[in-house]
């Protein structure tokens, strides 16, 4: 009797998995524990809920609904790892590291599977060109663009002419943090400013050394590429040194509300870029809390929602969303496998009605993807920390990036990847 | 029952000096190694080869190391992860400069840069020990993690400072890169494996391993009886540094692929490796390998559990691993200083009385 029962809920099991296989399968690498909780589990949260709402008022996309099957990385390779084999045999359409280390684990790995991964604004920077990384796409932007507009921004902040100015970068000791310093060198050498390099090493609490040095040293201006705790140390130890504010910019993964709040007032003034325009009051965000958060289903406490993090990982979500909505109207049906999901997003075209439509105008710029180019329109703003209203407030609209620049270190980087690995460029 | 003696007589010292001297054990080695050999290569899949079989493989070797070098000759050193990223970027620059050449040649020769290093690290063992040569162990691992990221020859000069694995191949079957089986994976961990458990099993029972345990019991009394402390020392730092960077090169050519030297190599593998030799057991090529399936597993099974049988949120999960593994070293500390190998020797001693214990 026991046996025949244990048989019957392995038969009902097998089932459940056959018909749970018809459901489209979005892992989502997340990390809430660990030193980078604080940029994780707002994404985190935002990327869950915006497919969640979907699920309650869509009913899913074209039709099938949304798994979302969460794994804890903690930012370490080889849990991400782990959790990548044990959710891509599931079905998994789309992968989304949030963490440049993971994705240098899976690039080669998902594109030996066939698995498309979408490192929006972070990775590998010369995956932007997709005849050496069919598999790999980071549109809307990535790190060359966002040195270049910080620089531009700067230009365009002192009249056009950096000559003789000092720039420091302060940056995670770490293959993201690296990843800008090829570009700031090119543009030191053609705008004739002074660039200077300071490495904070994983986790980034102890950085008192640097800081003395920019003490010593006096840069005009002080870039930094963090992420996690390393940001609110920096942003605090900016403010003990005096160093004014207004000279201090983060990259976008420096650039949220929980990098700047501890240090209080102290914080005012403190610049970052943005890939994604930030309004608690978008119309997806009242369809968020009704339909999820309402419903019991938020991923997080709910706390998050339109917060810098949130809203980029409710855009994230988004553009993979619309990928697999491109996938099945190019395929006509509506269960796509990864392989569809890929041509759907080397289809992808973002307007400015579309996002409108989705209740998230101007949420991030405009662009399409194509096969060369995997990297969008390379696109960011500038916004400054208001610390006694505490909220961002853009400066900027949209601001270029010198791709005369970046377009020959990408082909670079991205020919000597396709040397070492055997790689043909080309088209799918 | 099982270890029956009766009948199982030694008539030469061969017999009497062997690493099993009990019958079943002794079959039961076999089978092991050749359900491994045998068995394992056509059911691997690529979860069970990249989350867990692989792992415990490659920490099973950098456990044997530190075991010789701490469990054997008693020289506390706390840099593991530096010693194994030397394995893994040695590795890295021969694969890179000398394409032609077998990957086997280039982790063992990975394997003897490390040993040199860590002969060269393992110099101020001579004056210091105890609490005062971990501290300067810890300073080798800051030190090496800090040298490969800064001198960017190590990686190639690569934009981001990672090193990526190339494609290689043993007997055409590539090993290395993304087009590699999971059996492949497994199977070139499992060669390298055993052939260092031998070899580390029988440097540790001839003149060799005695000359370092006896500086581990006591060096004055070693130095009397005519043991050459610097011989001995630097001896156990070399081999043990062999095998830990084997372990890196493996960790990095065949694991993972793309490594990160302050991720992937931090203090916490260092930490994490001398974990798996003390609940695994100090002076034991056994516990070496119980200690890494034990810390590699239990947070897999941990987490299987957690989140996909219990449904509890994931980060919540994750907090409660490090709250178990932690009870369970202080747990293994207090009940068993001696780790699983000795519980392993206890139910042994055990089941070779029983069913008439006195």
């Amino acid at each position: 009797m026991k046996m025949k029962q244990l048989a019957a809920m392995a038969l009902t099991a097998t089932l459940a998995a056959g018909v749970a296989s018809a459901e489209l399968v979005i892992p989502d690498l997340s990390y809430r524990t660990g030193p980078y909780a604080a940029g994780g589990t707002p994404f985190s949260d935002g990327y869950q809920d915006y497919f969640n709402m979907l699920n309650a008022r869509d009913g899913g996309i074209g039709g099938e609904s949304v798994r979302i099957l969460e794994c804890e990385t903690g930012y370490n390779t080889e849990k991400g790892v782990e959790c990548y084999e044990a959710t891509k045999g599931e079905g998994a359409l789309i992968y989304q590291p949030l963490s440049t280390g993971i994705t240098y684990q899976l690039i080669p790995k998902a594109t030996a599977d066939g698995i498309p991964l979408h490192t929006m604004g972070y990775g590998r920077t010369s995956a932007a060109n997709g005849e050496v990384f069919n598999w790999v796409f980071n549109y809307p932007a990535n790190y060359w663009n966002a040195a270049s507009v910080m620089v531009n921004y700067l230009l365009e902040e002192n009249g056009g002419d950096l000559s003789g100015k000092k720039i420091a970068l302060i940056y995670h000791n770490s293959a993201y943090g690296k990843e800008p310093i090829r570009t700031l060198e090119e543009l030191s050498a053609m705008h004739g400013f002074e660039f200077t390099q300071l490495a904070v090493d994983h986790p980034g609490q102890e950085q008192k050394s640097q800081w003395l040095q920019i003490r010593r040293e006096r840069p005009d201006y002080v870039l930094m590429w963090g992420w996690g705790v390393m940001n609110q140390v920096a942003v605090q130890e900016a403010a003990n040194i005096g160093f004014p504010m207004e000279n201090f910019i983060g990259n976008w993964w420096a650039g949220a509300e929980h990098d700047v709040t501890p240090a209080g007032d102290a914080a005012n003034g403190y610049k970052s870029l943005n890939m994604n325009r930030i309004d608690a009051s978008l119309p997806v965000f009242d369809d968020i809390r009704t339909l999820v958060h309402e419903a019991g289903n938020a991923a997080g406490d709910g706390s998050n929602v339109g917060s810098v993090l949130y809203t980029r990982g409710m855009y994230a979500a988004m553009l993979a969303a619309e990928a697999i909505a491109k996938a099945q109207e190019i395929h006509g049906v509506s269960n796509v496998t990864a392989a569809m999901v890929r041509d759907g997003m080397e289809a992808l075209e973002i307007t400015d009605a579309r996002m409108e439509e989705l209740g998230m105008p101007q949420v991030g710029p405009a662009f399409s993807v194509t096969c060369q180019n995997h990297g969008g329109s390379g696109l960011g703003i500038v916004q400054q920390w208001d610390a006694s209203a505490g909220t961002w407030v853009a400066l900027t609209d949209y601001i270029e990036s010198d791709m005369s620049v970046i377009q020959p270190l990408i082909e670079e980087d991205s020919a000597a990847f396709a040397a070492e690995a055997g790689i043909e460029p080309g088209c799918m | 029952m099982l270890y029956r003696e009766a009948g199982d007589f030694k008539t030469s010292y061969e017999d009497d000096s062997q690493t099993f001297p009990i019958a079943f054990d002794r079959y039961r080695y076999w089978v092991v190694l050749a359900f491994a050999f045998l068995v394992v290569p056509f059911i691997i899949n690529d979860y069970w080869a990249n989350a867990i079989v692989v792992p415990f493989l490659i920490y099973a070797i950098a456990a044997i190391g530190l075991n010789i070098l701490t469990g054997y000759c008693g020289q506390v050193s706390l840099g593991t992860g530096g010693f194994m990223a030397v394995g893994a970027y040695a590795c890295y620059k021969l694969m890179t400069s000398f394409p032609d050449v077998s990957i086997v040649v280039h982790i063992i020769l990975a394997g003897g840069i490390t040993a040199a290093v860590g002969a060269a690290f393992g110099l101020p063992s001579l004056r210091i020990k105890g609490f005062y040569l971990a501290v300067a162990t810890l300073a080798a691992q800051f030190f090496l993690v800090w040298l490969f990221n800064k001198v960017s020859w190590f990686y190639n000069y690569s934009a981001s400072g990672q090193i990526n694995a190339p494609e290689r191949t043993v007997f055409g079957v590539p090993v290395t890169g993304p087009n590699t089986e999971a059996w492949a994976q497994y199977l070139i961990c499992l060669v390298f494996v055993t052939a260092c458990a031998i070899v580390a099993r029988n440097l540790t029972r001839g003149s060799l391993g005695r000359t370092w345990m006896s500086i581990r019991d006591m060096d004055i009394a070693a130095e009397i009886i005519g043991v050459n402390p610097l011989k001995a020392k630097l001896t156990a730092f070399a081999v043990s540094s062999f095998f830990i960077g084997i372990a890196g090169a493996l960790f990095f050519a065949v694991y993972l692929g793309a490594v990160e030297v302050g991720e992937a190599f931090g203090i916490q593998k260092s930490f994490l490796v001398l974990f798996m030799i003390i609940i695994g057991g100090l002076g034991s090529i056994f516990g070496s390998f119980a200690g890494a399936a034990f810390l590699v597993v239990l947070p897999v099974v941990l987490k299987v559990i957690g989140v996909d049988l219990l449904g509890w949120p994931t980060d919540l999960v994750a907090h409660f691993q490090l709250v178990i593994v932690g009870a369970l070293i202080m747990f293994f500390l207090i009940k068993e200083p001696h780790g699983l190998a000795q519980l392993w020797r206890l139910a042994k001693e055990k089941l070779r009385l029983w069913p008439f214990p006195y």
